[in-house]
Order: C-alpha cells, then sequence, then structure tokens
C-alpha cells in the first residue's frame, strides 16, 4: 500500500510547518526576550513621553535589557508614568540612575534609555527613577531654533 | 403510503407488500419515482403520509442508531453502482465490513474473496472502479451489498445500460443469490422480459399509484390494456406516444 | 416597482436559508467529530491532499511575495535612509495581512475547489448515498474528516507561506541590496511581536481555514449532480471563499490592531 507514503509526506509536512513557526517565533519575533517577563519592576515619571509605546525597549548603553510594561498618567501631577520591566540578571542599578527618552536614529524608533548613578544603594523592585530626560519633541526643537533665530536678529 | 415532492406528488397512497425470501419486482415507465421509493424504504426521504415497516419498526420512527443498525441489515444496489472511485475493489467491499466489525484482516480477507468469487471477480480485486466496465462494476457493487450477509436487497435498475451477456449473468446473480442466501429481494426496473424471469411478484406503478399487481404469468395474462402496452412495448395505446398537445395541424399553422 | 421588491425579498430569504442550512450542515459534522478521533488515518489522508498538495504553490507564492516586499520596501525606504528597516516592514507586512490572507486565497484556489468536486462528485455518482444505505455517516467519514483537516493544514501552509517569505525577504535584503544579516534579523526581532503578530497572523489564518472548508465542503454536499452544476459549486466555492477571507481579514484586522 501507498498509504506509508503518504504518512511520511504528511509527516514532512507537519515537521516542514513547525520548523516554519519556530523559526519564525525565534528569529524574527521578540519571543526570546519575553523569557524575562518575570523581571523586577521600576517606575519614572516624565513630563512627555513622545512616541514611547508599552513594550519599547529599555536599554543602558544600547544593550537591551528589559522593557515599558505599562504607561500610565497620574492625573494629580500631569505626569506620565512609565512602569519598565528590567531583567532579573541586571540587578546593579544605583538609586540614583537616570532615565531619559532616546531616538533610535533621527526618525526612528523611542526607548528608554538608563544612565546609572553613584549611589551605594540599589534599585529594588517597585523602585523610583527621580531623575529623568523627557522625549524631545521635533516639533518643539524646530520652534525653538526659529524663534532664537528671531531673536538674534 | 404516500409522498410529495415540493408540490408534485409522486405517490398517492400506494401500498407495497414485500415478502421475506421472495423476488418483488417494482416495475413501471421511468420517471414513476422507482428509485425513491427505494429511498423511502432506506430511511433516506421521509414520506408525507402513511408509514414504512421493516419487521414491524417503522423506518421513519427510528432513532438514528437503530435506523444505521437496520441498514446494515439492507443491500442496496444503485444504478450507478456508487463504488468509492479512491480505493481498490478489494477495499470497496471490505469498507462496510471494516467500518461496522473489529474483524482481523485475515478473516476480512477471507470473507471479501468469499463475496468476490459469488459474483465471478475475484480476479478483478486490485482494479480501481474506474477501470472496471459497467456490469462489473455493478458486480462489485452487488458483493459489497451483500458484504454484511443482509438479510434484504435492494436493487435499483440493476439491467439499464448492460450488454446482453452482463445482463444475463446479473439475473442470474439475483436469482441465485436470492436462494442461497435466503434475501428477500426488491427489484426496480423497467427491463420487462428480464424481471419478469427472475421475479415472483410484480407491482406496476404508474402516475403514482400501482397500476397492477400480480405474479409474472398473472399479469401477461392480464386483459388491461394498458399492462399489455408496457409489457408487450408498444410505441402507441393507453400511453399516447405524443406528449400533451394541441393538435398537429393548429400548431403548424399557428394558431 | 413591487416586482423588483418581490426580487429582492426572494433574494434576501434564499441567502438567509442557504446560510441556515450550511449552519445546520456544519453543526451535523462537529457532532460526528468526537467519534473520528479514533479513526486519525481518515484525517491524515486528508491533510495529505488538502496540505502537502497544496504546500509548494505556497512556497513558491510565499518566495516571490517576499521578495518583491523586500524590494519595493527598498525603493521607498532608501530615500529616507532607512534600508535597514526592509526586515520590520517584510516581516510584519507577512506576519499580519499578506501571510494568512495569500495562503487563504491560493488554500480557496487549490484546496477549496477541489474538495467541492470531490465531494460534488461523490453526490453525482451516488457514492453518499452509498455510504447511507451501509449504514456509515458520510458527515462522519466524508465530511468531518475534510473540514477538520483543512482547519489544521491551513495554519501550517501559513507559517510555511511566512518563514518562505521571510527568507525571500533576506535573500533581497541581504543578497541583492546589500542590508547586513545581522541588521536584517535584530531589527525584525525589536519591531515584531510575538503575540500580536506572530499569532494574530496564526488566529486568522485558522480562521479562514475553518471558513473555506465549510464552504467548500457545503458547495459540494450542496452541488446540483450535474457537470453544470459541479462545475457552478467550484466556481462559487473559490469567489465566496475568496471574499470571505477578505472580508474576514478586515474585520479581524480591526479587532486585532484596531487599537493598540
Amino acid at each position: 500500500m501507498n498509504s506509508r507514503k503518504l504518512e511520511i509526506a504528511v509527516g514532512i509536512f507537519v515537521a516542514l510547518s513547525f520548523a516554519a513557526f519556530f523559526m519564525l517565533a525565534l528569529k524574527v519575533s521578540n519571543l526570546i526576550t519575553y523569557e524575562s517577563s518575570t523581571g523586577y519592576k521600576i517606575s519614572a515619571t516624565f513630563d512627555n513621553i513622545g512616541g514611547l509605546r508599552v513594550r519599547s525597549p529599555v536599554a543602558v548603553g544600547g544593550v537591551r535589557i528589559g522593557k515599558v510594561a505599562s504607561i500610565e498618567y497620574d492625573n494629580e501631577n500631569y505626569e506620565a508614568v512609565v512602569t519598565m520591566e528590567i531583567e532579573p540578571k541586571y540587578n546593579r542599578f544605583p538609586s540614583d540612575t537616570s532615565a531619559g527618552i532616546l531616538t533610535a536614529g533621527l526618525l526612528g524608533e523611542q526607548y528608554i534609555g538608563l544612565t546609572p548613578g553613584a549611589e551605594e544603594k540599589y534599585l529594588k523592585d517597585g523602585g523610583k527613577i527621580t531623575v529623568t530626560q523627557s522625549a524631545l519633541v521635533l516639533e518643539d526643537i524646530i520652534g525653538q531654533f526659529l524663534y532664537s533665530k528671531a531673536d538674534e536678529k | 403510503m404516500s409522498f410529495s415532492r415540493g408540490s408534485r406528488e409522486i405517490f398517492k397512497n400506494i401500498s407495497l407488500d414485500i415478502q421475506r425470501g421472495k423476488v418483488t419486482a417494482i416495475m413501471g415507465p421511468s420517471g414513476t419515482g422507482k428509485t425513491t421509493l427505494l429511498k423511502l424504504i432506506g430511511g433516506q426521504l421521509k414520506p408525507s403520509q402513511g408509514s414504512i415497516q421493516i419487521d414491524g419498526n417503522n423506518v421513519h420512527q427510528l432513532s438514528r442508531k437503530d435506523l444505521y443498525q437496520l441498514r446494515k441489515r439492507m443491500g442496496m444496489l444503485f444504478q450507478s453502482g456508487a463504488l468509492l472511485t479512491d480505493i481498490n475493489v478489494f477495499d470497496n467491499i471490505a469498507y462496510p465490513i471494516r467500518e461496522h466489525t473489529e474483524l482481523d484482516e485475515n478473516l476480512i480477507r477471507s470473507l471479501v474473496l468469499m463475496k468476490l468469487n459469488a459474483v465471478g471477480l475475484r480476479g478483478a480485486r486490485e482494479l480501481m472502479p474506474s477501470e472496471l466496465s459497467g456490469g462489473m462494476a455493478r458486480r462489485v457493487a452487488m458483493a459489497r451489498a451483500i458484504a454484511l450477509d443482509p438479510v434484504m436487497v435492494m436493487y435499483d435498475e440493476p439491467f439499464t445500460g448492460q450488454d446482453p451477456i452482463s445482463m444475463g449473468v446479473l439475473v442470474n446473480l439475483i436469482r441465485s443469490m436470492n436462494q442461497s442466501l435466503h434475501l428477500s429481494s426488491v427489484v426496480v426496473s423497467h427491463d420487462v422480459p428480464e424481471t419478469m424471469s427472475i421475479s415472483d411478484y410484480i407491482y406496476l406503478i404508474s402516475g403514482g399509484s400501482i397500476v397492477a399487481q400480480g405474479t409474472p404469468d398473472e399479469l401477461k395474462n392480464s386483459s388491461d390494456p394498458w399492462v399489455q402496452q408496457f409489457i408487450a412495448g408498444q410505441p402507441d395505446g393507453p400511453v399516447p406516444f405524443h406528449y400533451t398537445a394541441s393538435p398537429l395541424m393548429q400548431d403548424l399553422l399557428g394558431e | 416597482m413591487l416586482d423588483r421588491l418581490q426580487v429582492l425579498g426572494q433574494r434576501v430569504i434564499s441567502v438567509f436559508s442557504r446560510l441556515g442550512q450550511a449552519t445546520l450542515f456544519l453543526y451535523q459534522i462537529i457532532l460526528t467529530i468526537p467519534g473520528l478521533l479514533s479513526r486519525p488515518s481518515l484525517i491524515i489522508k486528508q491533510l495529505y491532499s488538502t496540505g502537502v498538495q497544496t504546500l509548494l504553490i505556497i512556497v513558491v507564492a510565499g518566495c516571490f511575495v517576499g521578495m518583491v516586499l523586500a524590494l519595493q520596501a527598498y525603493y521607498v525606504l532608501v530615500d529616507f535612509g532607512a534600508e535597514d528597516s526592509i526586515s520590520q516592514m517584510v516581516v510584519l507586512t507577512l506576519m499580519r495581512e499578506l501571510g494568512p490572507v495569500m495562503t487563504g486565497l491560493l488554500f480557496a484556489g487549490r484546496a477549496g475547489s477541489a474538495l467541492t468536486a470531490e465531494i460534488g462528485l461523490m453526490k453525482s455518482t451516488e457514492q453518499l448515498s452509498g455510504m447511507e444505505m451501509m449504514a456509515v455517516d458520510p458527515m462522519q467519514r466524508v465530511m468531518a474528516p475534510r473540514v477538520l483537516a483543512g482547519f489544521l493544514a491551513m495554519p501550517m501552509l501559513t507559517a510555511v507561506f511566512m518563514a518562505v517569505g521571510v527568507l525571500g525577504g533576506y535573500l533581497v535584503a541581504v543578497h541583492g541590496v546589500g542590508i547586513f544579516e545581522g541588521v536584517y534579523w535584530s531589527l525584525a526581532q525589536l519591531k515584531v511581536d510575538f503575540y500580536t503578530d506572530l499569532m494574530n497572523g496564526m488566529v486568522k489564518s485558522l480562521v479562514f481555514g475553518f471558513v473555506i472548508v465549510w464552504i467548500a465542503v457545503f458547495e459540494g454536499y450542496d452541488s446540483v449532480p450535474t457537470s453544470e452544476g459541479l462545475g457552478q459549486a467550484t466556481t462559487r466555492t473559490v469567489v465566496h471563499g475568496s471574499l470571505a477571507v477578505l472580508g474576514l481579514d478586515f474585520l479581524l484586522t480591526a479587532i486585532m490592531f484596531g487599537d493598540i
């Protein structure tokens, strides 16, 4: 009977499709970085978060160490509260670490860059970063530039 | 028992009795719903009035499960054979056995070969249905119809479109199988001489009702002109040659 | 005027009654599925005819679609000096839209039409009636394995289509226009989300697969058993299947990505 051949062909097909799926999952999606979803959380407040989104990367020195877990608006202080999830193995951030919203390239995606401080104490789960720098908004910069030009004259 | 399809009434209060162990023939011109009658007996269609009883069971009041149990005891030979085209002759006959029993392959093999032997096609078991001639396909279908050793077999136009030799083979098979397997057979056909030669009792159906019934001899000697026309195959008679129309001259002159 | 209204009414009624029939038909099939699980060989056989036999066209189409996407992305992005992002565009387009939709359209054309023709032919040669008279339920033995196999085959084919498309894009981007290999993969990883992009694409493909086989099997079962009727049924499967894929895609996209 040729049912053996048929079963082998179906077997190959199924194996191929699983290989394709795992290749997609591991090679071109962020599944690997999901393993850190049990990381510890720290928050920071910004005046303006620009184009930052949930799941935007959090990086130190260009190396990705976590992601943005949630973005909320603080009704009392009129500020945006960004909660970041940092991978557990990077647990030695001094408590005076500063956070800034940076842009990858001129028009690229926005991410949070952390700059470690000098304190002896480290940030823990639920910790807060107090020194922050808001996103650069291109319109504001152009506006400032035009005003300063106008002032010069 | 009555049956209508849409607004067209196909059977009007007909009553048939199929006797155990006999060959009952149902005859009539094309388009009288003979196949429909078989489907009604098999429970594939529902009568609009009346009932069909087999062994005291009302076919259309059985649960689906009981109906399927009942069908295991019925074999049916379709006009086209209805063989499954994607498997070969052997597997076609083994199909109902495999579906309904847990027999092991060796036993199934012997059973299938016996059934094939009965219709004389043991040598054709490796062929695919598309490689069979019409007569052979019908014999394979016959072997399949008796695969589960039914008590009743229905034949839907078994002789239509067959050459004289395979017709003779089929006639003999139906008769001999009826005797050797103690079947009750129902043959639906409009091939007069063949059907007359094998049946014990004949119902003639036309226009949705039974026109005549009796043994073949009784029918041959019937004085009813309609029966005579049908049996002798005369082109004109009580059943007119012309479909109902206005007189020819009137039509030709366009009036 | 009244006549036209009547025609309209008839149309609407017939559409709904067909939908009702199709739903009942599906319900009957689904009822038989538990009993089918003891007969996996039937499903494997159908996986072969719906899955394996559609694979080749999926691979070829996927490869070309990926390559074309990469090329077009390059032409646009190079003006902004952002040609490094080719992979993001290729991968996102493939996963969110083109993967499931193209696979669905090809599946409707290749596997769907074959299913309708096969079942229609089984009906016209009385094979289905024959099975019923052998006390074999054609819903379980013929329809259910096909529906189940189609439902399983679609996401698998979609995964293959996406993967081949990504590789096609890789060929053009890395070997054609000279993006660095590492950049191609890592920028995709940065932007493509496993759940919102890949899994949503897979969910789409499941829905499409289900609807296409449902249409295909129903059209076959409901076909007029003549050669003309069969031809019409096959055409209807491809047309309705394709339209269903496109319409549902819009709906699903709106639900999935409408509000991120």
